[in-house]
C-alpha cells in the first residue's frame, strides 16, 4: 500500500480534451453565445473571463449537458457529447463530468461523506477509499460525517471540488468557484485549489469574472463579450497585450485620454506617443494604467505637471487623483504608486508614462 | 447592449421548433395533465357542443333563476367575507385590545367546519322546532308561528350568513399576511403628513392589501359555488344545486352538463381575478423588511367593540358548531354507532388517503416534470389541469361520468365483439369514479405545494446531481424527494381534508350504497335526523382542525417583527 495518497491523476489518465466547436446558444429571442470556440487539452486550465451576462456560465452548462446544445457541437475526448446539427444531447449524467457550482450546491440532507460518494456507486470501494483519504490530506478528515451547514465557505469549497473530482470525471468544469468566499480567505483557498487541479492533471475549464484570479489559475484565458470570445491567450499576454479598450479595462479602470493620430504619433497631455500602425486623422484613445504613471515630487524644467487632488494611502500602495490644472477643472487621472508617497495636496508632481505600457486603440473601439 | 451580429447568429428556429415536441419526462407529464384534466375537457366539450333545444329549455325556464341566485350568493358571500376578513386582520395586526393574541389564531378555526356541517347546525338550532325558537317562545309565551317573526335560516340570507361564517378565514389570512407586509414605513409617513390612524388604514393600508384581500375573495367566492350541501339543504337554487338537481331528478346527463357549462362562466371569472389580483401583489410589496408594527392601543368602548367584532365569527363559526356537535356526539353515541358510523368512518379515511397518495404521487411527477423544463405543451397542459381546484365538485362530477360511462361501453362493445362477454359498466358508480373526481379538484393542492417546495432547492442541486451520474428519477428520489419531505406531507395532508370534507362530487359519484361520513351526515341531515349523525359531523370537523392547528402554529405564532428571540 502507498504512504502516501494516491493522487486524483491516478483517475485521470485517460488524458480527455474538451473541445467546443462554433456553438451558438439563445434563449427565446436573447443569443447568449455567438459562434465560440474553446478548446481545453488534457491537464490544461483554461479560464473563461468575462463581466457577468456575457454567456461564460451558459457555455459552462452546455458543455455539462445541462443545457441542450442548439448550434455547434462538444466533443469530450473521442465522444460527441452534443451536435446541434444531429440533434445528439448525450445527458449530463453519461458525459462523466465534474461541475463545480458557484454555490458549491452540497446536498443539504447529506453528510460531507455522503456527498462527495454521491457519484460513486456503492462497489467502487477503490475511489471510496481514495474519497476518505483525500478529505483527510484536505484536513477535512474530522468533518466527514458533519452535515455541510456546519462548515465554514472555505471547507464547503473543498467539499464541492472533492465530490466533483471524486468519479474521476474526464473534465472538470467550475462555474466562479471563489466567488462565494470570503476576501480574507480567498487567497489561499485558491492557492490550494491550483495545487489539487495541477495534481489532478484534468482537462479544466473554469469561469469567472475576477480577472486576478483568472491570472492566477489559468494556462490560458479566453476574454468573453457579449457572447463572443474577443480575445484568448496567456495570462501575460491578455493582461500586457490586450487587444481592445475592454480586455484592457478589465482589470481594473484605466487613465483614458481622447486623441488624433497626427504626423503619426498621438500628442496626449501625458505626453507625445508613436501611433504604431494607425492611420493619419484617426480619432484614437490612449489608455494609460495607473500603474503606468509614474509620478515624482522632484520636477525639473520640461516635466509634465500634475496637481495633486487627492492621495490616500493603502499600505501597500497609494492611490492618488490629478489634475491637469490647481482647480481640478479638466480630466482627472488616477494614479496608484507603491509603497507610501503622499505629497501635498495641491502641490505639483511630475508624471512619466513608460511608452511600452501605453496602450492605443481606434476610437470606434468602444 | 444589443449587437449587430446577435440576429445574424440565431441558432436555428429548426431547433426552436424541435423544442415544442416534449422529451419523455415532457411526454409523462402531457399525459398525466391531460388524464387529470379529462372531467374539464368534457364538461368544455359538451358545452361547446350546440344544443339548441336544451338551451331554449333552460332559457324559457331556469336558467335567470339560477343566475339571479348565484349572483347573489356570491356577492353576498364576497362582501361578508371581506368585511369580516379585512376588519379581523386590521384589528388583530394594528391593534391591541385584550384577546388580541388569542383572537390571532382563533380567527382560523372556522376554516375547519365544512359549510354544508355549519348550515346543518344553524337550522337545527334556528328553525321553528330549535332551540333557540323554543326558548323564545318558552320566555315570551307565545305559541306558535303566528305570534312573532323570526327569520327563516333555510333561505338565501341564511346560506350567505352560514358560509360567510366558515370562508372569511380565507380572506382573514390573506388580509393579515399583507398588513403585516406592508412597511410601518409607508404608514407612518402617512401618519406624520397628518393622517389619522383611521384615515391610513383607508387610503394607504387597504389599497396595498388590496390584491391580497381580492384573492382570498375569489377563493371564498370558489368554495360558495362548490357548496352543494348548503343550497340544497336550504333550498337555494344555486347552479350548483341546479347540476345535482337536473342529474337526478330529471336524469338527464346532458341537461347537467349544459347547467355546469354555465357555471363554468362563473369560475372563470373568479380564477381570471384571482390570476390577476395574484400579479397585482407583485407590485405592492411596498418593503422587504420588516420591523415591529406599530400598536393603536384601543380602550374603554372601542376595544369592546373589537373584542365583539373579532369574537362573534369565532363563536359562531366554529364554538357553536362544534359544542352543538359535541353534545349531540355524546348523547347520540350508541346510535351513531349502530349506523354503521365505524364502516363509513374507515370508508372515508381509506377513501381520503388513497386519493392523497394518489395526488401526491402525480402532482410530483408533474412538479418535477416542468422543473425539468419539459416545454410549453407540457406546461400547458398542467396549468389547465390545476384550474380543477376552482371548478365546482358537481361539474368535475359530471365531467367524470361522461368519459367514464364512454370508456365502459367502448370496453364492453369490445369485449361482447371478441370475447362475447359483457363486461357491463367497470368503473362508473365505483370509488374509482369517486378517487377520480378528487384527483381532478384536488391535484392542484399537492402539486401547488409540492412545486413551491421544489422552488426552493436551487436547481444547481438538479445539476449537481446530473453531473455526479444521476439520472433525472435518481436525482429525484435521492434528492428532491429528501429535501422536500415537507411539502410532501404537507400536499398529502391538504388533500386529506378535503377529500373528508368533500360532499358533491362524492355524492354524485359514489356506488350504490356507500357512504363516506359526508354523504352520511348529509344523508341524515336531509332525513331531519341530524344529532344522530353528529358523531360523523364532528369527525369531519376533527380532520379538518389538523391543518388550521398546524397552519396557526406555524404560520400564525411567528410573527414578523413580533419573534421574541427569533432567528439571530
Amino acid at each position: 500500500m502507498s504512504p502516501t495518497t494516491t493522487p486524483p491523476a491516478a483517475a485521470a489518465s485517460k488524458a480527455d480534451g474538451l473541445h467546443m466547436l462554433n456553438v451558438s446558444h439563445a434563449f427565446g429571442d436573447d443569443t447568449v453565445v455567438s459562434g465560440v470556440s474553446v478548446f481545453v487539452e488534457p491537464g490544461e486550465l483554461v479560464c473563461l473571463l468575462g463581466p457577468s451576462g456575457c454567456g461564460k456560465t451558459t457555455l459552462l452548462r452546455l458543455a455539462a449537458g445541462l443545457e441542450d446544445l442548439q448550434v455547434g457541437r462538444i466533443t469530450i475526448g473521442e465522444d460527441t457529447v452534443a451536435d446541434g446539427q444531429g440533434g445528439k444531447q448525450m445527458p449530463p449524467e453519461k458525459r462523466n463530468v465534474g461541475l463545480m457550482f458557484q454555490d458549491f450546491a452540497l446536498f443539504p440532507h447529506l453528510t460531507v461523506y455522503e456527498n462527495i460518494v454521491f457519484g460513486l456507486s456503492e462497489k467502487d470501494k477503490a475511489r471510496r477509499a481514495w474519497a476518505r483519504e483525500t478529505l483527510s490530506t484536505m484536513g477535512l478528515g474530522g468533518y466527514a460525517d458533519a452535515f455541510p451547514h456546519t462548515l465554514s465557505g472555505g471547507q464547503q469549497q473543498r467539499v464541492a471540488l472533492l465530490r466533483a473530482l471524486a468519479p474521476a470525471p474526464r473534465v472538470l468544469l467550475l462555474d466562479e468557484p471563489f466567488s462565494g468566499l470570503d476576501v480574507n480567505r480567498r487567497a489561499q483557498i485558491r492557492q490550494d485549489t491550483f495545487q489539487i487541479l495541477s495534481r489532478s492533471g484534468i482537462a479544466t475549464l473554469m469561469v469567472t469574472h475576477d480577472p486576478e484570479e483568472a491570472m492566477f489559475m489559468a494556462d490560458r484565458i479566453l476574454v468573453m463579450q457579449n457572447g463572443r470570445i474577443i480575445q484568448s491567450g496567456t495570462p501575460v499576454d491578455i493582461y500586457f497585450r490586450p487587444q481592445s479598450a475592454f480586455v484592457a479595462e478589465l482589470f481594473g479602470p484605466v487613465n483614458r485620454l481622447d486623441c488624433r493620430v497626427e504626423n503619426g504619433a498621438l500628442d496626449s497631455a501625458l505626453g507625445r506617443f508613436p501611433a504604431n500602425d494607425l492611420a493619419e486623422g484617426t480619432e484614437a484613445q490612449v489608455l494609460i494604467r495607473p500603474e503606468a504613471l509614474s509620478l515624482s515630487q522632484s520636477t525639473t524644467e520640461g516635466d509634465i505637471l500634475l496637481t495633486v487632488l487627492t492621495a490616500r494611502s493603502l499600505g501597500r500602495s497609494t492611490h492618488l487623483t490629478l489634475g491637469l490644472k490647481d482647480d481640478g477643472a479638466g480630466p482627472l487621472f488616477n494614479a496608484r504608486m507603491p509603497g507610501v508617497f503622499l505629497p501635498e495636496i495641491g502641490s505639483q508632481v511630475s508624471a512619466r508614462v513608460a511608452p511600452e505600457s501605453v496602450l492605443i486603440f481606434p476610437k470606434s473601439d468602444a | 447592449m444589443p449587437h449587430p451580429a446577435a440576429v445574424a447568429d440565431r441558432p436555428a428556429t429548426r431547433y426552436q421548433l424541435s423544442r415544442l415536441i416534449p422529451d419523455r419526462w415532457g411526454i409523462m407529464t402531457l399525459v398525466i395533465a391531460l388524464f387529470v384534466a379529462t372531467p374539464l375537457i368534457a364538461v368544455a366539450t359538451i358545452a361547446l357542443t350546440p344544443a339548441p333545444d336544451i338551451w331554449r329549455h333552460l332559457y324559457n325556464t331556469v336558467l335567470f333563476g339560477y343566475v339571479e341566485q348565484t349572483v347573489t350568493l356570491i356577492g353576498g358571500i364576497g362582501l361578508g367575507t371581506f368585511i369580516i376578513g379585512t376588519g379581523t386582520a386590521w384589528l388583530v395586526t394594528m391593534c391591541r385590545f385584550p384577546g388580541r393574541g388569542l383572537f390571532n389564531w382563533a380567527l382560523v378555526l372556522p376554516l375547519a367546519v365544512p359549510t354544508y356541517i355549519l348550515a346543518f347546525v344553524f337550522t337545527d338550532q334556528l328553525e321553528y322546532a330549535g332551540a333557540v325558537q323554543g326558548t323564545l317562545r318558552e320566555i315570551f309565551g307565545w305559541r306558535n308561528r303566528q305570534d312573532y317573526w323570526f327569520p327563516e335560516i333555510r333561505s338565501m340570507g341564511g346560506a350567505v350568513t352560514v358560509m360567510t361564517l366558515v370562508l372569511y378565514p380565507y380572506v382573514y389570512l390573506l388580509a393579515r399576511a399583507a398588513f403585516l407586509e406592508q412597511s410601518v414605513c409607508v404608514l407612518e409617513v402617512s401618519r406624520t403628513l397628518g393622517k389619522t390612524a383611521w384615515q391610513s388604514f383607508w387610503n394607504i393600508a387597504l389599497p396595498l392589501a388590496r390584491p391580497a384581500i381580492v384573492v382570498g375573495m375569489t377563493l371564498a367566492m370558489m368554495e360558495a359555488l362548490n357548496d352543494f350541501g348548503t343550497v340544497d339543504f336550504f333550498g337555494v337554487r344555486t347552479f350548483t344545486a341546479g347540476v345535482y338537481d337536473v342529474w337526478l331528478n330529471m336524469d338527464s346527463i346532458s341537461g347537467a352538463a349544459q347547467l355546469a357549462s354555465v357555471l363554468m362562466i362563473f369560475v372563470i371569472v373568479l380564477v381570471v381575478l384571482e390570476r390577476m389580483a395574484r400579479r397585482g401583489q407583485r407590485y405592492h410589496h411596498t418593503s422587504t423588511k420588516i420591523q415591529a408594527l406599530p400598536s393603536y392601543r384601543l380602550r374603554g368602548i372601542k376595544a369592546a367593540l373589537a373584542i365583539v367584532f373579532c369574537a362573534l365569527p369565532v363563536l359562531l363559526g366554529f364554538v357553536l358548531p362544534a359544542s352543538v356537535l359535541v353534545s349531540y356526539a355524546v348523547v347520540f353515541f350508541d346510535v351513531t354507532l349502530q349506523a354503521n358510523y365505524l364502516t363509513i368512518t374507515l370508508n372515508s379515511l381509506s377513501l381520503s388517503l388513497g386519493a392523497a397518495v394518489i395526488a401526491v404521487a402525480i402532482g410530483l411527477i408533474l412538479a418535477y416534470g416542468l422543473r425539468m423544463g419539459s416545454g410549453p405543451l407540457p406546461r400547458a397542459a398542467v396549468r389547465f389541469a390545476s384550474i380543477g381546484y376552482a371548478v365546482p365538485g358537481a361539474v368535475l362530477a359530471i365531467g367524470v361520468i361522461v368519459p367514464m360511462a364512454g370508456l365502459d361501453n367502448a370496453i364492453d362493445a369490445f369485449s361482447d365483439r371478441v370475447f362475447g362477454v359483457s363486461t357491463g359498466l367497470l368503473f362508473s358508480g365505483t370509488v374509482i369514479a369517486i378517487l377520480y373526481g378528487y384527483l381532478a379538484r384536488f391535484l392542484a393542492l399537492s402539486f401547488g405545494t409540492l412545486e413551491a417546495g421544489l422552488g426552493k432547492v436551487s436547481r444547481n442541486m438538479d445539476g449537481a446531481a446530473r453531473t455526479l451520474g444521476a439520472s433525472p428519477f435518481q436525482a429525484m428520489s435521492r434528492v428532491h424527494f429528501p429535501l422536500i419531505r415537507t411539502s410532501l406531507l404537507t400536499a398529502g395532508l391538504l388533500v386529506f381534508v378535503d377529500c373528508m370534507k368533500e360532499l358533491p362530487i362524492t355524492i354524485i359519484l359514489r356506488p350504490f350504497g356507500y357512504d363516506t361520513l359526508a354523504t352520511f351526515v348529509f344523508q341524515y341531515a336531509s332525513d331531519e335526523l341530524f344529532e344522530e349523525s353528529a358523531l360523523g359531523a364532528l369527525t369531519i370537523v376533527v380532520a379538518g382542525l389538523i391543518p388550521v392547528v398546524i397552519l396557526a402554529l406555524t404560520t400564525l405564532r411567528t410573527r414578523p417583527g413580533h419573534a421574541s428571540g427569533g432567528r439571530a
